[in-house]
């Protein structure tokens, strides 16, 4: 199956997942073109972290659709999406601590077409620091060392779809330049980007479309500037129907 | 000379063996963060199927040893690994640690039962690989078993130095036990990582099994307690480090052929002393914990069941013969002992692995002071419940750092340490010690109603406790040890005392116990009894009395069920093993469930169905066909 350039990488169609009898997304549109970089923003408890789960395979939908690349893969396993092309890296470190910097990278091939030298050659060309100490334990690194040792994944795992969740919490921002760097070079190379951040600035820079979720739903999308003057009302509740049901 | 090395030789041998057993503990731990306890029954039960096919009746002529090998440690072990992975293990992953523990000691209790099934005691001579051949060096005979067996360690030692160092496969095993979920992110697959690594456990749990049988013989309890010395050697290795648990498990060996006249109590002294003396590393693992909280009744209520139940064993001694009423005696003397785990693990969050050694203690102080005047029988009981109090302080004592798996793996080691050496020498060799009853209750049934009125007092004292601030603070301490500190709780004295509580309980129920019996040997108390009994009181539900009781009354009945029934003695071991398994579903026990229904009876409401909530990294296999599916513009 060769879907028309033109298919979105990622659709979402009425989306319903649920924690037990807690209903958290409560049917999401939504849709990653090709290539681009979205930016998904929204208020604590929104369900962005949760929309994640849902796409890349960790928690199954209720009900609704996820499409990746026109594919139909509700309930598809985490690990066979990771093996088919799709970088989910979640908040926090997003590293094995136990596991040297080098084994960590060793673990990205399962999903890489690329071979063992060619992760640790493009991890290491973007951040040497990680060459540096490729022996250390990753738990041992620095909370950017950690951050930068995670965004190595998406660089060695040639993702068509690469989910980044929360990727500046609790870094300088010199770090966080660095990474938002590394998805602008992704970008650039054909990878398709959804990006979870709470505080939008710097996501909004870097995104060709914003989504805002609040209340287990896409309430705004379109352009970065457009969603951005909305942003404060979205946040605040605001000059926005609560949708009912 | 010659004699030290021989000892050497003997003791290299012995390490050889601990080492490969104690590998595959490691494997299996740091893969799947489950302890195995049942690691050296399994190597148990794959050394009699090698028997079974090399000597035994299955196969005409018998097998030859290397095909019998290769079967049992390439296919049946292996085999047997996947499917206690896949039908105990696989939920276990999310469920709290002290629930795994219990279950793999389900598992090892199943296993016995199953051996002892399988195989009735008889002799069973197993002959040393290549007889009795082997090179003399300097003057000491090294057989060639000897040779092999060491050789054989060494193969397994470089074999998993390489596979979880430097294999993809390897790093991802040591991955899966630390986050699944990242791991399935990376594309990596746990399910197949986590059979794996059982597989390979249970492979090198038959191969050490079967290289130590010709030593220590066809066994049940010797080859299943061999595993005390590999959980020494793996300990000394912080459950992690290879290197480590090979250097222990040697200096284990050879110790113990040094120390000959001491060489049955070696292993648990050793796992003692490694566990007390070494600086330890916080393990996620071992507590109780995250029970959901079930009902504590009111005084009220507490009163009226304990008159019930007090009434109902009164009609029962009036109504039923007096087999049945000593049995459902010895049912609420276990429901007693239970008691006492109740509040060491179901409040204080502490698995014991030696309950029934402090059962024993109080058995023992009262047969002694029974004999003697000037002590009537229900101050000996309160003197045997003081004695086993003082000896569980003594034990908090030095295992007052240690934690979860740890601190269970002391108390199985103290167990072992009593078994071996105190009870040998209060029961003299195989001598077995009267035990009087009060007087006033000397009957059987009367006896039955003093038991079952010991045990709703102590249930009612129980309940009471746990209504109160202590109990407030012991369950604040099972659930943030943390938080306690931070508001000044005085925990070191709240554990002794929690120690010291429970096992004064289980040894006023030991005195109990052995007015009961009558007669008491040191087989009552072996260590082995205390893991069936763990084992219940969480099947039973161990945060609630009514668990306790229910617990305790199945631990009656699961023996007669056997030899009465012999047809049902496989469904016995079936039973358990689902019951152990259901644990990972709902850590409350089956008291749990009653309370449920009792809830939904008095309501009449129906509750709402709990929301599907799939993890589908463990759900079945997806329906979506996802197999050769690129996202890829360019595959």
């Amino acid at each position: 199956m060769t879907p028309a350039r033109t298919t979105p990488i990622l659709e979402l169609m009425d989306l319903h997942a649920a924690y037990g009898g807690i209903e958290v997304l409560r049917g999401v549109d939504l849709v990653v073109p090709r290539g681009s970089v979205v930016a998904l923003l929204g208020p604590n408890g929104a369900g962005k972290t949760t929309l994640l789960r849902a796409v890349s395979g960790h928690l199954r939908p209720t009900s609704g659709h996820v499409h990746l690349a026109g594919t139909h893969v509700n309930g598809a396993s985490a690990e066979k999406l990771a093996r088919a092309g799709l970088c989910t890296i979640p908040e926090g470190r997003a590293t094995f601590p136990g596991l040297t910097v080098l084994e960590n990278l060793r673990l990205v091939t399962y999903a890489s077409v690329a071979g063992r030298d060619e992760v640790l050659e493009r991890a290491f060309a973007r951040f040497p620091r990680l060459a540096e100490r490729r022996g250390q334990l990753a738990g041992t690194l620095s909370g950017g060392e950690q951050r930068m040792l995670a965004m190595a994944r998406a660089l060695g795992a040639d993702p068509a779809l690469l989910l980044l969740d929360e990727p500046s919490m609790g870094l300088a921002p010199l770090v966080v330049d660095e990474l938002y760097e590394v998805i602008a070079q992704l970008s650039a190379s054909g990878v398709a980007v959804l990006v979870v951040e709470q505080f939008a600035g710097r996501a909004l820079g870097v995104a060709e479309y914003a989504a805002v979720m609040r209340g287990g739903r896409v309430v705004a999308m379109g352009e970065p500037a457009d969603v951005q003057d909305e942003l404060p009302g979205l946040y605040l509740g605001r000059g926005l129907e609560r949708g009912t049901g | 000379m010659s004699a030290l090395l021989g000892y050497t030789v003997l003791g290299l041998v012995m390490g050889a063996g601990y080492a490969v057993a104690a590998s595959g503990l490691v494997l299996t731990y740091t893969t799947s963060r489950v302890f195995n306890v049942a690691h050296g029954a399994i190597g148990m039960v794959m050394a009699f199927c090698y028997w079974e096919l090399s000597a035994g009746g299955l196969v005409p002529g018998g097998l030859p040893a290397w095909a019998a090998v290769l079967l049992v440690v390439g296919v049946i072990a292996p085999a047997f690994g996947l499917a206690v992975e896949r039908i105990m293990m696989r939920r276990l992953t999310e469920s709290p640690a002290g629930v795994s523990l219990v279950v793999t000691v389900g598992l090892l209790v199943a296993l016995i039962g199953l051996a002892q099934t399988l195989w009735p005691p008889t002799a069973r001579p197993v002959e040393p690989f290549f007889g009795a051949g082997g090179v003399r060096l300097g003057g000491v005979l090294v057989t060639y078993h000897d040779l092999l067996t060491i050789g054989v360690s060494l193969a397994v030692a470089a074999g998993l130095y390489l596979l979880l160092g430097r294999t993809r496969t390897g790093i991802a095993m040591r991955a899966v036990a630390v986050d699944r979920d990242l791991l399935a992110l990376h594309g990596g697959r746990p399910r197949l990582l986590s059979s794996l690594s059982w597989a390979v456990g249970a492979a090198l749990a038959a191969l050490a099994g079967i290289l130590l049988t010709p030593i220590v013989q066809l066994d049940y309890y010797e080859l299943t307690l061999l595993v005390v010395a590999a959980y020494a050697a793996a300990v000394l290795g912080r459950l992690r480090s290879l290197p480590l648990t090979f250097a222990g498990a040697v200096v284990l060996g050879l110790l113990q052929s040094y120390a000959a006249g001491l060489r049955a109590a070696i292993p648990t002294l050793f796992l003692f002393a490694v566990l007390v003396f070494l600086p330890q590393v916080r393990l996620r693992s071992g507590g109780i914990r995250g029970i959901a909280a079930v009902p504590v009744p009111g005084p009220r209520r507490v009163a009226a069941a304990g008159l019930a139940l007090v009434a109902a064993v009164g009609l029962a001694s009036l109504l039923l013969p007096t087999v049945q009423v000593s049995r459902l005696a010895l049912g609420l003397v276990y429901a007693t002992v239970m008691l006492s785990l109740v509040l060491l693990t179901g409040y204080g969050g502490h698995v014991s692995l030696a309950q029934f050694t402090f059962v024993g203690v109080g058995a023992v102080t009262v047969a002694k002071l029974g004999g003697s005047p000037g002590w009537p029988s229900p101050l000996a009981l309160l003197a045997g419940a003081a004695v086993a109090a003082a000896v569980g302080a003594l034990v908090a004592l030095p295992v007052l750092r240690l934690t979860g798996l740890y601190l269970a793996l002391a108390t199985l080691a103290f167990g072992q340490l009593m078994d071996k050496v105190v009870f040998q020498t209060a029961f003299g060799l195989g001598e077995s010690l009267p035990v009087p009853r009060p007087r006033e209750f000397a009957g059987e049934g009367a006896y039955a109603v003093f038991v079952a009125a010991v045990f709703v007092v102590m249930a009612a004292g129980l309940l009471a406790l746990r209504r109160g601030r202590i109990g407030r603070m012991l369950v604040a301490m099972r659930d943030s040890p943390a938080a306690c500190a931070t508001l000044g709780l005085n925990q070191r004295g709240l554990r002794i005392g929690l120690f010291a509580a429970s096992a004064g309980m289980a040894g006023l129920a030991g005195g109990l116990f052995g007015g009961l019996r009558g007669t008491i040997g040191a087989a009552d108390f072996q260590v082995f009894k205390s893991l069936p009994l763990l084992l219940l009181a969480v099947v039973g539900g161990v945060t609630s009395v009514t668990g306790a009781l229910l617990g305790g009354l199945v631990l009656m009945l699961l023996p007669i069920l056997q030899s009465e029934v012999p047809a049902l003695g496989g469904l016995v071991f079936l039973l358990v093993g689902i019951g152990a398994v259901s644990l990972g579903r709902d850590p409350g026990g089956a008291a749990s469930h009653l309370f449920r229904a009792g809830r939904w009876a008095r309501s009449l409401v129906v509750r709402p169905p709990a929301g599907p909530v799939e993890d589908s990294t463990d759900a079945p296999d997806s329906r979506v066909e996802t197999e050769g599916m690129s996202l890829r513009a360019t595959p």
